[in-house]
């Protein structure tokens, strides 16, 4: 993912093009930084819950990515793997969730179903939580071995390093709640 | 086994109880009318000869195209003689209501609720007859065999995605 830091407008000014640079740097660093620091929220719901202890488990070792720490409060995440099937009455927790996440927040589906519904396409099924939340890194498998989810860890970590990483997010303020 | 139990009840309920036969398995089953249920479970718990005191399965069939439609099942169990019997209701679709069971065995709650959320059955007499597993939202009945297949009733909006092996594919798919 080509980040609009990359991007160098056609004139510029010794001035900017060095703060182009340092923001650079800088997001470089915070890259690296966060994307060894993951600190995952588990949306378990179904089985495959099993195979996320094996892979959190010392065996397989998600800490070697360091990714070791599962925080039970979204707030304190900053990974959200959502783990099994969703169903729909599920869907507005699972949105309510990933709102709560502070911001950068990133999402793995853990498993066909919740990558695309799996073999549950009835009536009770969200078919992919992409349909609810936006997703960074789908794993599929019945379960997932857990060699494929530390491959989508690893290419979560390529892409959070791609990423712009900005020291202070400056965005507008959220509307009232009513 | 059981064999007297059934016969004990076509006896005693002459009419309301017809057609035992022996089930897959080697239980019992016989028909019931549907308004004499809850008073034939009433007096199969009760009769400290029988002692029927636990009620392990209550649920619901459709057989579409059939008359009359529905059929609510009720698997009874016996802990003081180990006796298993079923009793089958038939229940037409233009009115299907069935006597609550609830009344007679407390944990006959949570399937009364399944059948009135699964199959549309509703219970009158039972305490809090709401849906069990789908939301209040929710329309129709999903086990019913004319529910849709591909119905969807999402509770918060979903951004349709196309993807490639799901609807009207190629080759006659699906």
């Amino acid at each position: 993912m080509a980040s609009e830091l990359e991007m160098v407008p056609a004139i510029t000014t010794r001035r900017e093009e060095a703060q182009g640079f340092l923001q650079r740097m800088v997001s470089k660093g915070m890259g690296w930084a966060r994307k060894y620091s993951l600190f995952q929220y588990p949306f378990v719901t179904a089985c495959c819950g099993m195979e996320y202890m094996t892979l959190a488990s010392a065996r397989y070792d998600l800490d070697r990515f360091g990714a070791a720490l599962p925080r039970f409060s979204p707030r304190q995440a900053d990974l959200l793997m959502v783990v099994g099937t969703v169903n729909v009455k599920q869907a507005p927790i699972l949105q309510r969730v990933y709102a709560q996440m502070a911001e950068p927040k990133w999402v793995i589906a853990f498993g066909v179903c919740a990558s695309s519904g799996g073999f549950y396409d009835n009536y009770a099924t969200v078919q992919g939580i992409d349909r609810v939340i936006p997703v960074d890194v789908y794993v599929p498998g019945c379960p997932p071995r857990p060699e494929q989810v530390l491959d989508g860890i690893m290419l979560l970590q390529k892409k959070i390093q791609d990423q712009a990483h900005q020291l202070t997010e400056r965005r507008p303020p959220l509307p009232e709640r009513r | 086994m059981a064999k007297s139990v059934i016969d004990a009840l076509v006896e005693r309920f002459p009419g309301a109880v017809y057609e035992p036969y022996v089930g897959v398995g080697g239980d019992d089953c016989a028909f019931v009318q549907k308004d004499r249920i809850a008073d034939v479970c009433r007096a199969l718990k009760d009769d400290p000869k029988l002692g029927f005191d636990l009620a392990p399965y209550v649920t619901a069939v459709d057989y579409l195209g059939q008359e009359p439609r529905f059929e609510v099942v009720y698997n009874l169990y016996s802990t003081r003689n180990n006796w298993r019997i079923r009793l089958r209701v038939k229940v037409p679709e233009q009115d299907p209501v069935v006597p609550s069971v609830t009344p007679v065995w407390r944990g006959c709650d949570w399937y009364e609720r399944y059948c009135w959320d699964m199959y549309g059955i509703r219970f009158p007499g039972h305490p809090d007859l709401r849906r069990l597993y789908m939301y209040d939202e929710f329309e129709g009945h999903p086990l019913r065999k004319d529910y849709p297949l591909r119905a969807r009733q999402p509770l918060v909006p979903e951004r349709d995605v196309r993807d490639i092996f799901r609807g009207p594919g190629p080759a006659g798919r699906d």
